[in-house]
């Protein structure tokens, strides 16, 4: 057959037909046991494998994220807490169609403009992994409108959760800082998925930051059935987070609220401090910003406002600002020239100035023959230049420096500058220059190259007034040990407390500002900080190159417990801005109820609390920009605008030290009688709080 | 015995082929009741009357004689290369792809009709060539043209699939038909230079993604590999035994794409497990081997021709979805005989099933006959 190729017949392709339909179902066969075979392997050897990966498919696991530790004040008030929340979340990754769930979710949750706008820079930010808040703290009804709407909209996410909640809002916004989404960066160092689930926030600032560890918890975890589209089909089980722990501060967290209320329309810094250990009891800086704003992440209007308004709101001032403390230094130096044996009851002559060599350096008044005391008392600069050129500027920096001046304090959570204060070495380091008996003239009454916060000022006044080397600490149960001693015999602290006694309860520059308490006396000193090298005075002009206002005092005079430092910026004289606002949180750690009968009088002619104010603020930046703002930056960009808030603090060093200090402490003509600081214009007030009572929404 | 009480007409029947493929189909409206969470809608019962109307149209069709097939061999070849120009220019006004025809009470797809009726037209041509001229080249230039014209036009369309279909079974009929081994070998060698060739300018996008997905799925689990790790998960984790009827999660959860359709297989093996793959496997060969038979029982020429190509085309739809859905193929989309939820394939199925009954009874009645 096979030879026989030429010819072909029906015959030789019956038999070529017979082979090669064997070869077609041997074939086959082989198909069918190659198909067996491979079943085999997949389902049999490999059957682990794909098991686990349908079982992966098959069961989702959802974290839960924890409540974070609430933070508490000494009493175990909330600072910062959580409340139950209903809110709608975006998860970009899901979302099939941008524009139309986004126009949808804004009727159902009637979003305006501005907050859709807000809504799309969010979701523009977010990696796809990431979800975005779309609304929180919802009511019922439009929760449940959303709801229903859900099978509709792809990437919408409702939760029933805890956010975070801070009662008194921007009272504590320095104190405690905020929390937010984590950020792609955050995710990229703490590979954590549940940084990723929807609702968790991590702490961005200050103590919400630094105390993450404690205050995250661990969080619950929920098994369930899903869809390949991400549809429940039944829960399988579940496992209870563990709430973050609690954090306690030293803090009054009433006392808190109401110096920053008390604080109004000024910029400005309180730091209450218990002198006997060293408790902060209230760290202000106002105005701030709202945290509550800051946990579903900051719209392009609030971000304006923030960085818009001169009074600097993304600024700790209590422990980021830094000013010339002027003659709120005059206690210290006094205890300083007592400590190198000037005799407190020597008396110097003040004929209304100092000559030093061919320069005449102008004090505030004629004070005629004053003692240490009357010189506190008064705030004499003459009799300070003259023992501080007798004693020599460099027995001065050392006392200042253990009174807590220039000094930075182990405070978790916390970023403090230090300030300056200068000496020799310092200026030859910092300027190439040599120390000149000016510079000592100028730093003696707390001018020139001094700067310092108002955490410090607390401190020194803590110090001063209990004798006692105390040590600022704000967790509560912390205490910190004291420092060594301090090196002043009783008999040289009486002196500094007797004058401190007559500033206020004597004929001193702060006679407006005593306690209106029974029995319960305060000692303090006014201060009044020059900005700018001016010729003229001060106290008017411009906000921005009006003087600095100071006060520090502590009560009660004869049994010192709690020191108070207040810095107003631009607030003018010290008796007039500063002092005030301390006989008022004073007055509240003694009798809350007649401290609040004045701040609520006060806060009728200011349009409300700072929470009433920033709401109509930002209706009014609303109707005035709408969506016009440029869109906010992420994490690193918001951190970078709060470190330069720092750097728009006007130089206070080196500027002023040729007119000379001439910073009086109180207004000409004893005009400051009646001491209420009179809601000075500032540029930023018109937008914010037109004085119409009764518009809190 | 059984003739006693069954007439003789319907003892007659195939019953060895015709039960094991109900079985078969039965079990695929198992599968599809499953799929459809549960229900006898919209697959599983429309599985089973789709498989009732074609069986008593491949009786019919068994029942049709020889002459009728010869004579209607060349024009139906015709007819069904005209409608296939058809379904092209009214895809082109259109604008896209189309590959059926609205017909107003049914919807015909002619690339499916194509697949038995390409096997017709071959077998009727090799039957008529005399035996010298098969191994003639200018035999394999005609052939080649009928194979061709079709498989072009549907590849057009585009359906790679079909079209590799229809070339499959004129392969298979022109391999069988007796020209010289050579060819073949040749042919092969030359295909298989002219492949990559062919993937990177013939080949649609679309399709060359899912060639270089089914080469390596993992690069691209979300995406084109969606489709075959799925699957893969599915079979693989239903085991020996599978997870049992209504269990299978893959399917049930929608993580299994085109579970009632394509990938039928893998949502079975996911409940079934591999018993419920060898016992696929054994009714398809159990019908391959029969269908063989059949053409080796074969009166003559062109019934052996027609029969051992019909049951080749069945086979290459069961190959080629089952090595898709076990990864050992590209997505390609065929859907599984007899499992899968689809009108049409079945059809053409049971007309190849109801040609090779025709070859059956007319080899029976021609050796009853003494022929």
């Amino acid at each position: 057959m096979l030879g026989e190729q030429k010819h072909v017949s029906s015959g030789t392709l019956q038999n070529s037909f017979d082979r090669r339909s064997v070869v077609i179902g041997g074939l086959q066969a082989s198909v069918g046991i190659l198909l067996a075979v491979r079943q085999g392997w997949i389902g049999l050897v490999q059957n682990e494998k794909y098991k686990m990966a349908s079982e992966s498919n098959r069961v989702n696991l959802t974290l839960i994220p924890p409540r974070r530790g609430a933070i508490l004040d000494r009493n175990n008030a909330p600072i910062a807490t959580n409340r139950a929340d209903l809110r709608i979340d975006l998860v970009p990754e899901r979302l099939v169609d941008k524009e139309r769930t986004i126009a949808e979710l804004g009727e159902l949750l009637s979003l305006d403009e501005v907050a859709l706008q807000d809504l799309r820079d969010k979701l523009d930010k977010a990696r796809g992994f990431q979800s975005v808040e779309a609304a929180s703290g919802l009511r019922d009804d439009v929760y449940n409108r959303v709801l229903v709407r859900l099978p509709d909209m792809p990437g919408v996410v409702a939760h029933l959760g805890y956010s975070r909640w801070y009662p008194t809002g921007p009272s504590v916004a320095h104190l405690v800082g905020y929390v937010g989404p984590a950020s792609a960066k955050d995710y990229e160092k703490e590979k954590n998925p549940l940084l990723i689930t929807p609702g968790f926030k991590i702490g961005k600032d200050g103590l919400e930051k630094h105390f993450e560890a404690t205050l995250r918890g661990v969080p619950g975890a929920r098994r369930a059935e899903v869809t390949a589209n991400g549809k429940v089909v039944r829960d399988l089980d579940m496992r209870d987070e563990i709430p973050g722990k609690p954090l306690k501060l030293t803090i009054n967290a009433p006392l808190q609220d109401y110096a920053a209320r008390r604080i109004g329309l000024e910029s400005a810094a309180v730091v209450v401090m218990d002198c006997q250990n060293g408790q902060i009891l209230a760290l202000t800086s106002m105005p701030a910003f709202d945290p509550n704003e800051f946990v579903g992440g900051i719209g392009r209007l609030q971000w304006k406002m923030l960085n818009e308004d001169d009074h600097i709101p993304l600024l700790n001032k209590a422990l980021r600002g830094l000013y010339p403390p002027g003659s709120t230094m005059k206690p210290m130096a006094s205890l300083a020239l007592l400590t190198h044996g000037v005799d407190p009851d020597e008396r110097v002559s003040c004929p209304g100035g100092y000559r030093l060599g061919n320069r005449f350096f102008r004090c505030d008044a004629v004070h005629g023959s004053v003692d240490m005391r009357t010189a506190i008392e008064k705030s004499c600069n003459t009799y300070f230049w003259a023992m501080a050129h007798r004693v020599g500027y460099d027995a001065i920096a050392p006392v200042a420096k253990q009174l807590g001046l220039g000094q930075e304090f182990d405070l978790p959570g916390t970023a403090q500058r230090y300030g300056t204060i200068p000496d020799a070495a310092w200026k030859m380091r910092r300027y190439k220059q040599e120390w000149s008996a000016a510079d000592s003239l100028n730093a003696s009454i707390g001018q020139g190259y001094v700067s310092v916060s108002p955490l410090q000022l607390a401190v020194m006044t803590s110090r001063i007034a209990s004798g006692r080397n105390v040590q600022p600490s704000l967790i509560f149960g912390q205490d910190k040990p004291l420092g060594p001693a301090l090196p002043f015999t009783p008999e040289q602290l009486a002196v500094a407390h007797d004058g401190m006694f007559r500033v206020v309860n004597g004929s001193g520059t702060a006679g407006a500002s005593r306690l209106p308490l029974d029995g319960i006396q305060m000692a303090g000193k006014t201060g009044t900080a020059q900005v700018r090298a001016l010729v003229a005075r001060g106290h008017f002009g411009d906000w921005k190159s009006r003087d600095h206002s100071l006060f520090v005092c502590y009560a009660p005079a004869d049994a010192p417990r709690y020191a108070i430092s207040v810095v107003v910026e631009h607030g003018t004289f010290g008796a007039r801005a500063a002092a005030p606002i301390a006989r008022d949180v004073m007055t509240f750690l003694f009798d809350p109820a007649k401290a609040m009968a004045t701040l609520i009088e006060l806060e009728k002619t200011w349009g409300g609390t700072p929470t009433e104010r920033m709401n109509a603020k930002y209706r009014a930046f609303v109707s005035r920009y709408g969506t016009s703002a440029p869109r906010v930056g992420d994490d690193e960009a918001v951190a970078k605008t709060m470190d330069a808030a720092e750097n728009t603090q006007p130089p206070s060093d080196g500027a002023s030290n040729e007119t000379g200090p001439t910073r009086p402490e109180e207004p000409p003509a004893q005009a400051a009688p009646e001491a209420e600081p009179a809601p000075t214009p500032s540029p930023a007030a018109p937008t914010g709080a037109p004085p119409a009572p009764g518009a809190a929404p | 015995m059984s003739r006693r009480i069954v007439p003789e007409a319907i003892a007659r029947e195939p019953w060895h082929v015709i039960l094991p493929l109900f079985a078969l189909n039965t079990f695929g409206s198992v599968v599809l009741h499953s799929a459809a969470g549960g229900h006898m809608q919209p697959w599983a019962l429309l599985h089973e009357i789709h498989f009732a109307v074609f069986l008593v149209m491949a009786l019919i069709i068994s029942r049709l004689p020889r002459e009728l097939f010869r004579r209607l061999a060349f024009p139906g070849y015709i007819v069904l290369v005209v409608l296939l120009l058809i379904v092209e220019v009214a895809g082109k006004v259109s604008g896209g792809s189309q590959r059926w025809l609205n017909l107003g009470f049914m919807q015909l797809q002619p690339s499916e009709l194509m697949k038995p009726g390409i096997i017709l037209i071959l077998a009727h041509f090799y039957d008529n060539l005399p035996p010298t001229m098969t191994r003639h080249w200018r035999s394999l230039v005609s052939a080649g043209a009928l194979v061709g014209v079709p498989a072009l036009l549907v590849m057009l369309q585009p359906d790679l699939g079909t079209g590799l279909a229809i070339c499959a079974g004129a392969a298979v009929v022109i391999f069988l038909a007796g020209p010289p081994l050579w060819w073949f070998i040749s042919a092969g060698a030359a295909a298989a230079a002219i492949a990559p060739i062919a993937f990177f300018t013939l080949l649609h996008d679309y399709q060359r993604k899912r060639v270089l997905t089914f080469l390596d799925p993992e690069s691209d689990p979300l995406g084109t590999g969606y489709h075959i790790t799925q699957s893969k998960i599915a079979i693989g984790s239903g085991g020996f035994f599978g997870k049992g009827f209504g269990n299978g999660s893959q399917s049930h959860l929608d993580y299994l794409p085109e579970a009632h359709t394509d990938f039928a297989f893998a949502t079975m093996a996911e409940e079934w497990g591999l018993l419920g793959g060898l016992f696929v496997l054994a009714v398809f060969m159990w019908l391959f081997r029969w269908g063989l038979q059949v053409a080796r029982r074969a009166p003559d020429r062109f019934s052996m021709l027609l029969a051992a190509g019909m049951t080749f085309t069945i086979f290459f739809y069961m190959a080629i979805n089952m090595m898709m859905v076990m990864g050992l193929a590209p997505v390609v989309g065929i859907p599984l005989p007899f499992i899968s939820h689809g009108g049409s394939a079945l059809m053409t199925n049971m007309i190849c099933v109801g040609v090779i009954m025709a070859v059956d009874r007319w080899s029976k009645r021609g050796s009853s006959l003494g022929l």
